[in-house]
């Protein structure tokens, strides 16, 4: 074996009854945001929230704070991953115009609303 | 390869064990995290191509239920956090019965889950030919279990949808063809880590599980926590589309 | 193959993993990874014959121009299951699953893999996954094109898409369960002395190929359950009647298909890299670059995987990109080519089968890798996209380069798992026959597809039967050398001279242990304090060294080289 050994790391239940009660009210705090108008905010704002709550469950709930860095890379490349398929497919659905000059509607959305910020 | 206590064979030390294990394990998620994106990436796609019916659909989900899923789903996880804990620090009782809290809360996200299904199929919000997405808006007295200003509101929406999207009834199937598809995904890694927490219950019963070896229950537990965080994005992504109108 | 001629002639071991339990059972329960290789050593075998039987059936009738025997339906049941059978069946599983499974803990100086009873389960999930498709296939086979593409998959065709699709789906775990294993045990279960730049480039070849397995597959799997949904419950995801996207279907099913293609190259690429170092006797050129372009070909090949639908209709600024980093991904496979050429430069060159089969894969991914160049440029890909010459371009990867490679390792592994030799002479009677036979069926392909034929049709153009009519001859002549070793590897298996510890030499440590090896690989775990391919300093391999001809190592005299 290279990679060092870890001792197991024994998480408090304190620690585990902090995480569930920010949990929890990160949960009502999503529902409350919403019936709040942001426009086109509100959904990175729900997908804010709830990436903050996975993160919580990962790093306490997981152990994932206290394991070898071997582990965190294994994580890491799992999210990359998924964002390399998310983003990279939507790139062909943001710019697809066809012979004709016709977009497809999510580009015709996303162009629209990119116009928009502006 | 034979195994001597808690050590298998293919290994040198108790140490080099757990190390193996933990890596597979979060090496699995990765799998599974990959196997959700795919569903993901179709569900935003149409989601963005689509937007009324998605937010038509999405307003028709009981968001009590969902949110009240959300957080027995949140417990669980709590208590089967705390049943790893009771593992590594040899409370053998504890492990026993936070297990079956844990398990308890699961079934009780069925038992919710069920009935959101069951409303799904009596107003016609399953995906085929009996598809009406405003089912319960023109048949009111077909949905009791729909109040008259929750069907109101589910008019207005409908008749600005409909005008939004000539082709509303068939953009709102794809709608719930990702409803349907992603929570039965996720019900049906429920149902796995029920099983799992099953043969834990039954071991921690005979008292196998102490701080030397316990991997296995803190192995389930990577995985139950992992199904907790694919419904942590489900129920922002399917219950909270455009709820503010 | 005769040995040196000084040493005793070997002796069979007493004790190894083939003879240490009898019976049905041991094998079916056994948890042994050589044993689990061997189970997936016959089934991929099975599997890849019905695949030929297909091919056969494909080749014999496109004889005449009109079609000799099968109608149109049939046909395009013969190609797809062709298709589905060599990729999911034969081609993903072979290399990793038999060769990688039998030698990756032997390499690395471990008992078993990370998880054994894993590795058990992974070679039963493929088995029920191959009945699906098996069942399917007797029950009207499948007509949509290996790529299940929607809607004609979901919503049109009339053949028994369902269970193919579940069985793809199923095997698909086995495969990820079998990338997950190899990934764990590289990282936890090397011996002492065998750090990351001792391993042999076999092993970083897989520890690549594991990666493409985890983080692909799962997008197949979901991709064809989704599509699955569609077609059993009538969902709707990619179905254009309820507004859907087909070309998302394309999306995801190549973000995994086109990776796909490494899980079938980079093995053959790791068995290539220890082949051509054994048979120069000299030190890999380049080790580093070679195990880092293994891993840059696993990440970048995540990048390209659009340039197979640059003419469904998808962003042309996409494509664009798409294509450029498609040329990208040919760099590190560049390297590994130009090192592997470096090498044999100054070696002293023996020509045993299995170094044939080196040559053999290095001549013919040239061509395979360098048409593809063509294809993945995106005008030129305008023009022939789905023609004969997309056909050729990847039987010259998939054929030329990763069944060159499996027989080839297999050749040069088998002494090592049944404790035999294979008969020299007749061996590479059958890699040229297999190289020549190879040729002629898909070099005319490649003329068809310029000239314009289109893949997937029963009928074809008077004017394309010449190249046709070679083509199916050279099929005839490659059934042949595809039967061969099956016929004198099993014979060799039990009668074949008894082989030693280590008849090449080699370097690995899987020729440290006796052939065949102990159920527990080696009686104590080996320390590992030489380099990998270090001919110079492994005065145990017997080589000579002869003075004034600098760093030249003489190859033992074989008698007939
Ligand atoms: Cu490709």
């Amino acid at each position: 074996m290279s990679e060092q050994a870890h001792a197991e790391h024994v998480v408090p239940p304190g620690v585990y009854a902090g995480i569930i009660s920010t949990l929890v009210i990160l949960t009502l705090l999503t529902v409350y945001a919403a019936y709040v108008d942001l426009g086109r905010f509100n959904i990175v704002v729900a997908l804010g929230i709830a990436t903050m709550k996975a993160t919580l469950v990962v790093l306490f709930f997981m152990h994932a704070k206290y394991v070898p860095k071997r582990t965190k890379l294994v994580i890491m490349a799992g999210i990359f991953w998924l964002a390399l398929l998310l983003f990279m497919t939507l790139s062909d659905y943001v710019s697809r115009v066809d012979y004709r000059g016709v977009q497809y509607p999510m580009t015709r959305n996303f162009t629209a609303s990119m116009a928009q910020k502006s | 390869m034979h195994r001597t206590g808690a050590l298998f064979g293919q290994f040198k030390t108790l140490e080099q064990q757990k190390d193996t294990a933990t890596l597979g394990m979060w090496i699995f998620l990765v799998t599974e995290v990959m196997f959700f994106g795919g569903i993901m990436l179709a569900y935003t796609i149409n989601r963005h191509t689509y937007f009324h019916a998605f937010a038509m659909g999405s307003n028709t989900l009981s968001l009590p239920l969902g949110a009240t899923n959300t957080l027995v789903l949140l417990a669980s996880s709590f208590t089967m956090a705390m049943g790893v804990w009771s593992a590594q620090t040899s409370r053998k009782q504890l492990l026993s019965i936070f297990l079956m809290l844990t398990i308890i809360l699961g079934f009780v996200f069925f038992g919710i889950k069920y009935v959101e299904y069951a409303q799904k199929f009596h107003h016609h919000l399953v995906p085929g030919k009996n598809f009406d997405i405003g089912y319960c808006v023109h048949n009111p007295n077909m949905c009791p279990d729909v109040s008259a200003t929750e069907l109101q509101e589910e008019g207005e929406r409908l008749d600005a949808a409909e005008k939004a999207d000539p082709n509303l009834q068939a953009h709102a199937q794809l709608y719930f063809s990702a409803y349907f598809g992603m929570t039965g995904l996720h019900a049906l890694h429920m149902v796995i880590g029920a099983g799992l927490l099953f043969w834990l219950l039954k071991n921690s019963f005979s008292g196998q599980y102490n701080a030397e070896w316990n991997t296995p229950v803190d192995m389930v537990g990577l995985y139950w926590h992992f199904v907790d965080i694919v419904w942590i994005y489900l129920f922002p992504l399917l219950y909270l589309i455009d709820r503010h109108k | 193959m005769s040995m040196v001629s000084t040493a005793p002639a070997p002796k069979m071991p007493e004790k190894h993993y083939l003879n240490a339990t009898y019976g049905i059972r041991s094998w079916l329960l056994t948890t042994d990874h050589k044993r689990i290789a061997l189970l997936y050593l016959a089934s991929v075998t099975f599997f890849f014959f019905i695949g030929g039987f297909f091919a056969m059936m494909i080749r014999l009738h496109l004889l005449t121009p009109n079609g000799l025997m099968l109608t149109a339906d049939q046909y395009n049941r013969m190609f797809t299951m062709h298709g589905v059978t060599m990729i999911f069946f034969f081609l993903i599983p072979s290399i990793p699953a038999v060769l990688g499974n039998f030698f990756i803990p032997l390499m690395i100086g471990a008992k078993d893999l990370a998880f054994p009873r894993i590795n058990l389960l992974s070679w039963y999930i493929y088995i029920i996954g191959g009945m699906f498709t098996m069942w399917s296939m007797v029950n009207g086979g499948v007509d949509t094109g290996w790529t299940f593409y929607t809607p004609l998959s979901t919503v049109y065709s009339n053949s028994a898409v369902a269970p193919t699709v579940i069985g793809v789906f199923i095997t698909g775990f086995s495969s990820i369960l079998t990338g997950l294993n190899f990934l764990v045990t590289i990282h936890t279960m090397r011996a002492p002395g065998m750090t990351w730049f001792r391993l042999p480039l076999f092993v970083w070849a897989h520890y690549a190929t594991s990666i493409v397995m985890i983080l692909g597959t799962p997008v197949v799997a979901i991709t064809l359950a989704l599509a699955g949904m569609e077609r059993i419950f009538g969902l709707g995801f990619f179905n254009p009647a309820m507004g859907g996207d087909p070309i998302l279907f394309q999306h995801l099913f190549w973000f995994y298909s086109h990776p796909a293609v490494y899980i079938m190259i980079l093995p053959a690429m790791g068995v290539i890299s220890e082949l051509i170092p054994t048979f120069a006797r000299k030190k890999l050129f380049g080790y580093p670059f070679v195990a880092a372009a293994s891993l840059a070909i696993a990440v970048i090949g995540f990048l390209v995987w659009t340039h197979h639908m640059f003419v469904t209709g998808q962003s042309t600024y996409a494509a664009v990109a798409f294509s450029f980093l498609t040329f990208l991904v040919a760099v590190p496979s560049a390297v590994k080519v130009f090192n592997w050429t470096a090498t044999l430069f100054g070696g002293s060159i023996s020509f045993d089968t299995p170094m044939l089969y080196a040559f053999g894969f290095l001549g013919l991914f040239l061509v395979g890798g360098l048409t593809g160049l063509f294809l993945g440029c995106l005008g030129v890909d305008i023009n022939i996209h789905d023609t004969y010459f997309v056909v050729a371009h990847f039987h010259y990867i998939m054929v030329g380069g990763a069944v060159m490679g499996y027989l080839g390792g297999l050749h040069f592994w088998w002494p090592k798992m049944t404790g035999r030799m294979y008969p020299e002479w007749l061996a590479r009677i059958a890699a040229f026959t297999l190289f020549i036979g190879f040729n002629f069926t898909f070099f005319p392909q490649f003329i068809l597809g310029i000239m314009g034929m289109p893949r997937r049709y029963h009928v074809y153009p008077p004017e394309f039967q010449i190249y046709n009519v070679m083509s199916t001859a050279g099929a005839s002549i490659l059934a042949i050398g595809y039967l061969l070793p099956m016929i004198y590897l099993t014979w060799a298996a039990f009668y074949g001279e008894v082989a030693g510890e280590n008849p090449w030499p080699a370097t690995g440590l899987e020729w440290k242990t006796q052939s065949p090896p102990l159920t527990e690989n080696f009686e104590v775990t080996p320390v590992v304090t030489w380099e990998a391919y270090d001919f110079h300093n492994r005065p145990d391999l017997g080589l000579e060294v002869p003075g004034g001809h600098g760093p030249r190592i003489v190859a033992p005299a074989h008698g007939d080289d």
